[in-house]
């Protein structure tokens, strides 16, 4: 059972944090505690706040300023979970009501059994998910106990054959690349099946393993080169390079 | 009057040992710096947050933050016991205490963040020289904060301020003796998270010790907002 054709499509909602998205916005490196812009025109979204007449970051990472709203990006750093976040994440334990799963976050992730597709019995869930298994599932909602996750969605489920990698959590909207353009680039260029998980975890599934490791060398020329313009063009030279 | 100190290693009484710092060198951290002052270097790394055990330990409200600073064993002349000693764990506190009140860690309850600080070489300054580079590594972590955290030692020989003692300078045994008194400033306001004293100061002359804590921690910011500013090549 392999389902991961459009899983990167609810990805790439995401996407629209990732560096190359909108060209025609103003970057730059902000450290915790700078200015920003001062002046009240300007509204503090993510990574940001408002103190006096200033604009002041509360974190490291890139600013951005998308018409009056001001954010922070972060690019370093641990995966913090969102909603509806698509992620991948292994099977740790088996409990009366579902399954717990690593989600490489602060908190565990949290399967419940009538997130299954088909009906299972309670005493055999290991016939679904077994320790140590693979799977693309959603953040459902985050609270208190945890993340809840979901596989209602497309490409969501259990990971079989193919491998797993991990890169920067922070890197993957640039992996992702606008509306799903990198990762598409890659998957037709190297005939591989790919998903790619917010928190930096990725499957890779090919017909051979010189195309996997093909696709594998790609997404790690990607996020060596977080910060060049353009990567798109440059990834189809790589490609053209190392045929 | 400051001016006409000699000091062993040729510099002015408020000028600083040639400083170093770089972010990202620790590859499988969260975030990491190395920090210098001459000849003391500390590496910090960030973990986390992350899930916070023993669990009695975990609070519903907010993460918590936990340092461990160490020197190496090589790092100091005589070779150090490896492992935690009296003197570690207490700097691993204060440095907790220095670095806590700039932190934000609400949006990670029950969560902890990891700080480990390691002294490669030690020649002085060890633990001011440790919140920089651990001030630095969490700024890379992407936790958010207030504002950086610059730290100093400012000392005394015999009646003469000086900043940032070696290890020379701390040994000095003449009139009334050596005193080092690390400070750890809030860059960008006039909060100060840390002061320790050891040895003996008049009250009058503690004004003047912030004044040179003040001046010396704006050049150490200038060197940690390169230093992640650097980030990006």
């Amino acid at each position: 059972m392999i389902k991961t054709n459009g899983a990167h499509e609810a990805q790439s909602q995401n996407a629209d944090t990732a560096e190359d998205s909108s060209v025609s916005k103003k970057r730059k490196i902000v450290i915790p505690g700078e200015i920003i812009v001062s002046g009240e025109d300007f509204l503090p979204s993510d990574g940001a706040k408002r103190i006096g007449n200033d604009i002041v970051a509360s974190k490291f990472g890139l600013a951005e300023e998308a018409g009056r709203v001001i954010k922070v990006i972060s690019i370093t750093g641990a995966f913090i979970p969102r909603r509806n976040n698509v992620v991948i994440g292994r099977v740790t334990n088996i409990t009366m009501n579902g399954w717990v799963l690593d989600i490489d976050s602060a908190q565990s992730g949290f399967l419940p059994i009538d997130a299954s597709p088909h009906f299972i019995n309670k005493n055999e869930m290991d016939q679904f998910l077994c320790i140590g298994d693979v799977i693309v599932a959603k953040i459902w909602s985050i609270n208190q106990r945890g993340v809840d996750l979901s596989l209602d969605g497309n490409g969501l489920g259990k990971l079989e054959q193919g491998f797993l990698f991990r890169v920067s959590p922070n890197r993957v909207p640039r992996v992702i690349g606008r509306e799903g353009s990198m990762i598409n680039l890659i998957k037709e260029k190297t005939n591989c099946d790919i998903t790619v998980g917010q928190n930096g975890w990725i499957w890779i599934c090919g017909s051979t393993m010189d195309d996997e490791i093909k696709a594998r060398k790609a997404v790690e020329f990607v996020t060596d080169k977080v910060y060049v313009e353009g990567l798109t063009e440059k990834m189809e030279t790589w490609f053209q390079e190392n045929q | 009057m400051v001016d006409k100190i000699k000091r062993i290693d040729g510099r002015k009484a408020n000028e600083m040992r040639k400083m170093y710092a770089k972010v990202g060198v620790i590859p499988n951290a969260d975030g990491s710096a190395v920090f210098a002052f001459g000849e003391t270097i500390a590496i910090a790394a960030v973990y986390g947050p992350r899930l916070l055990h023993p669990q009695h330990m975990q609070n519903p409200a907010t993460g918590i933050l936990r340092v461990n600073y160490d020197l190496f064993s090589f790092s100091v002349s005589d070779r150090k016991k490896p492992g935690p000693s009296r003197r570690s764990q207490e700097i691993s506190k204060m440095t907790e205490h220095a670095l806590a009140p700039v932190l934000d860690l609400k949006e990670f309850p029950n969560t902890v963040l990891d700080v480990q600080i390691y002294i490669l070489q030690a020649d002085a300054g060890t633990r001011t020289a440790g919140i920089n580079a651990a001030s630095l590594a969490l700024a890379h972590a992407g936790i958010p904060m207030k504002d950086l955290i610059s730290s100093v030692a400012i000392g005394k020989l015999d009646k003469d301020l000086v900043v940032d003692l070696t290890k020379a300078e701390e040994d000095f045994e003449g009139g009334e003796g050596p005193t080092d008194f690390p400070i750890a400033k809030v860059a960008n306001s006039d909060e100060y998270t840390l002061l320790q004293l050891d040895g003996k100061i008049s009250p009058s002359l503690v004004k003047e010790v912030l004044d040179l804590a003040e001046e010396s921690c704006e050049e150490i910011y200038e060197v940690q907002k390169k230093a992640l500013k650097e980030v990006v090549n």
